[in-house]
């Protein structure tokens, strides 16, 4: 299955990208599976969110075919 | 109800007074409330010559809206405008612009702050300063502490 990762602002020049998009074995994974398993062997780090298809989310949650799943660091805006 | 993303300066009264004419019915409404954030020229005792702000298009706008649907559940509202910027700015300018009509001042205090506060917690928007030795991304928002004391309170629900 296919599954797009963006990374934003500080964890996004950590990375030294702003996208990966990556083919992954079997229909199904958490986003903790995702990460050890695709995209670092360092843990993510404590204060990092997710979001899956634009909803915040956490490491527990399911990602299928053709999510959008997304990392960042604590928002910062208004 | 609308949430504007918004790559350039703007006027946050102009794009109020607009609205309003717009799209709200005169004599309907009894009070208008609005915030406007703007980008101070020191943070944490260093001077700021810009900032930049960084965003999740489509998730940015969904979680504002997010935010000011759970207003309007809260509280009797007629409508809402929240105009955020992205991109480069310079002290002075306005950041963002929430306004609030209703009926009732109440509604309308309670909303505004209530749309400013968890928009700054939940929106995706990532600044980052412009300072004499370089750049450095913005750590994290200031709390509004009295609104904690206002809900116990027992604000307008």
């Amino acid at each position: 299955m296919k599954v797009t990762v963006r990374y934003f602002a500080s964890l996004r020049e950590q990375m030294g990208r702003a996208e990966d998009v990556l083919s992954v074995e079997g229909d199904v994974l958490t986003v903790a599976e995702l990460w050890r398993g695709y995209i670092s062997s360092q843990p993510m780090g404590q204060n990092i969110l997710i979001a899956v298809n634009m909803e915040y989310a956490n490491v527990d949650v399911q990602v299928h075919d053709g999510d959008e799943v997304a990392f960042f660091p604590p928002v910062t805006g208004g | 109800m609308q949430v504007v993303i918004r790559d350039g300066e703007f006027d946050p009264y102009a794009e109020l007074q607009a609205y309003q004419q717009t799209t709200l019915t005169p004599g309907r409404y009894g009070s208008v409330v609005s915030f406007v954030g703007t980008l101070r020229d020191m943070h944490e005792g260093m001077a700021v010559s810009a900032m930049s702000l960084e965003h999740y298009p489509g998730m940015t706008e969904r979680q504002i809206a997010k935010v000011c649907q759970e207003a309007a559940e809260r509280w009797s509202l007629d409508d809402m405008l929240v105009v955020h910027r992205v991109g480069e700015i310079l002290p002075a300018e306005p950041i963002v612009l929430v306004a609030v009509w209703s009926s009732h001042r109440v509604d309308g205090f309670e909303a505004c702050r209530y749309i400013i506060n968890f928009l700054k917690q939940r929106a995706p928007f990532w600044k980052q300063e412009q300072l004499a030795d370089g750049k450095r991304w913005v750590e994290g928002n200031t709390i509004d502490v009295g609104a904690d004391a206002l809900a116990s309170n027992g604000g307008a629900q």
